[in-house]
């Protein structure tokens, strides 16, 4: 049974968050909107219904681990962030500029981040690492890593996706933000990847594919995905890349640039965000 | 000097885990399919719940490490220096490093001293790909006993070190009881015409070269220093101003190695005359250590001819 009142809770999160990401990205003019839009919705389901951790006490040893992969959503990260409490949200302000905490991505620097990341092909297998030594502590932990699709195309991530499933780490979950676009184009053209979910399952993975914008199924699939023993969890997210801004939605040349301060005016205004958010 | 006892730097590697592991339970070791040969099976026998194969997979396994750490395990990465000071650097540089992490890399087969496995497997880059990280340790010891306390060193330490190890039986030249302190250079003979500084197992053909240096008259210095960063820039430069001429000697590529870290502080500090012994940009080859010292430039016959030119030359300065 899903709680619809935090069922709506969680979609006026996510459209806060969307603002956020704006917001910061209007105030750096630089970073990447696309795939922040993107993974906004499943973020919000794992930040304030999935994740067992405390803004408060980010040293607190009972935490679950997340590891962002795709550490270029650095404005979904410290926006999700920023929502929980670990830091205030006026210092989206000084993302990526000089003397930040925010990086342009993330780094260890920032409370709540456990590790840097950046170089595509590398977050799973730290991932991994975690709940290896989690597990040998006979830890409760679980550990969360969000990867795009296009860093399956970096061999390290099979090694780690095939370690993982050698290992039977059924503390370990995936959330691939299965957007379809990378900076050159559709994965389908520049690396064609599918059938992607046949892969993970051949890995030896339980996979659950999920629409990533629907707040019930990305709640119900992270309920899922702690249930399941012996293996551990990718959950497939299709997602639209820019998703909620109508001129970035589906663009690949919005992976990587910041909207200009016209561009983010109207962006915010689709979105319909609060008045303080226009302050650029 | 001929009857000295030898044992492989790779052997007190092992040793050292087997011994840490005991001591320490948050110590966990992983291999790359090279667990024999890099001595790891020791540990892997000893602890099996506390050893883990990644198969033939480098990348993964060196950020497997990484979240080890990041769940406070000591983990030992154990493979050639090849296949991890190479194949895995962005790894290294942008995960561990970056992080600060309490990483630690066991590079196996490093120099040419590999044999007849060839250019592939003998490690000649390693210490340089290492040592321009930021965070990174780099020690390579110089005999069995070295190795085994760099790497009780490296267990208590936190933060990411690499230690370069080799495969041949060389020479036991330290004692047990001698102190082992990171960063800092040990003084093997004293001498006040040349400095001969020495990284790694080739020190017992720099012995030899202070030998018959003697017999020619010409009085070395002999420093040996295991740790190539940070390096020990006050016994260097001690060495430049009191003995004028300095020969580095190094199982690795002189550019960007130990030779360079060398230099870096010779011209800081107290600039002199150098000449660099290692390999001299080219690749490796298949054949018996010996072989490969002799065709490499590696032997105390070598560094004795190197001394010599450098004193040559230091002398035509003086009189220019």
């Amino acid at each position: 049974m899903v709680d619809q009142a935090k069922v709506e809770e969680l979609k006026k999160i996510a459209h806060q968050v969307r603002c956020d990401v704006i917001w910061a990205l209007a105030h750096a003019q630089s970073g990447h909107p696309g795939g922040s839009l993107s993974a906004t919705d499943f973020g919000v389901a794992l930040y304030f219904y999935a994740l067992r951790h405390n803004p408060k006490d980010c040293g607190w040893p009972d935490r679950d681990r997340v590891v962002f992969s795709k550490g270029h959503i650095s404005p979904l990260i410290f926006s999700l962030l920023a929502e929980s409490g670990y830091i205030e949200r006026e210092e989206l302000r000084t993302f990526r500029k000089f003397g930040s905490r925010l990086q342009g991505h993330p780094n260890v620097e920032c409370p709540g981040i456990e590790v840097g990341t950046g170089s595509l092909g590398q977050g799973l297998s730290v991932a991994v690492g975690m709940a290896l030594g989690l597990r040998m502590g006979g830890k409760k932990n679980r550990v969360y890593c969000i990867m795009g699709d296009g860093e399956n195309q970096e061999g390290s991530t099979w090694e780690a996706i095939m370690s993982a499933g050698h290992y039977k780490l059924d503390n370990l979950c995936v959330v691939l933000d299965n957007n379809g676009l990378q900076i050159d184009g559709w994965v389908e053209d520049v690396m064609g990847l599918q059938p992607l979910a046949e892969k993970w399952c051949a890995f030896r993975w339980h996979v659950i594919e999920i629409d990533g914008h629907d707040m019930v199924q990305c709640m119900q699939a992270f309920d899922a995905a702690k249930a399941v023993k012996g293996q551990p969890t990718v959950i497939i997210a299709k997602t639209v890349k820019g998703k909620g801004v109508s001129f970035m939605e589906n663009r690949a040349e919005w992976h990587g640039k910041a909207p200009k301060p016209d561009e983010a005016r109207k962006a915010l205004q689709e979105l319909a965000c609060p008045a303080e958010y226009f302050d650029f | 000097m001929s009857e000295m006892k030898t044992k492989a730097t790779r052997d007190g590697y092992g040793d050292a885990l087997v011994e840490m592991g005991a001591q320490d339970e948050r110590i966990v070791v992983l291999g790359a399919d090279l667990t024999d040969s890099t001595r790891a099976i020791w540990f892997a026998q000893k602890y099996p719940d506390r050893f883990f194969d990644f198969g033939i997979a480098e990348q993964n396994m060196l950020n497997a490490a990484a979240g080890l750490s990041l769940v406070g395990k000591i983990p030992w990465v154990s493979t050639y220096g090849v296949f991890v000071a190479g194949r895995a650097w962005d790894q290294i540089r942008t995960t561990t490093c970056y992080s600060n992490l309490n990483v630690k890399i066991g590079g196996a087969h490093g120099g040419i001293s590999v044999g007849p496995d060839g250019a592939t497997h003998q490690a000649l880059e390693d210490v340089a790909a290492m040592r321009i990280l930021p965070n990174m340790t780099v020690i390579v010891p110089a005999d069995y006993y070295e190795t085994r306390k760099a790497v009780i060193w490296a267990c208590k330490h936190v933060g990411p070190v690499y230690v370069r190890f080799g495969r041949e039986p060389v020479p036991i030249v330290t004692k047990p009881e001698d102190p082992f302190i990171m960063g800092k250079a040990n003084l093997i003979n004293d001498g006040s015409d040349v400095t001969i500084i020495n990284n790694g197992p080739v020190l017992w053909e720099a012995m030899k070269a202070v030998q018959v240096l003697r017999e020619k008259g010409i009085s070395a210095r002999l420093l040996n220093i295991h740790t190539v960063k940070p390096i020990d820039r006050e016994a260097i430069a001690k060495a430049a101003r009191e003995t004028g001429a300095i020969v580095t000697v190094e199982e690795h590529q002189v550019m960007g190695g130990f030779g360079s870290a060398v230099a870096e502080a010779v011209v800081q500090t107290h600039p002199v005359l150098m000449r660099f012994i290692g390999i001299q940009d080219r690749f490796g080859e298949s054949g018996t250590p010996e072989e490969l010292f002799e065709e490499f430039g590696l032997t105390a016959r070598h560094i004795v001819a190197a001394v010599e030119d450098v004193l040559k030359a230091k002398k035509a300065l003086e009189n220019s």
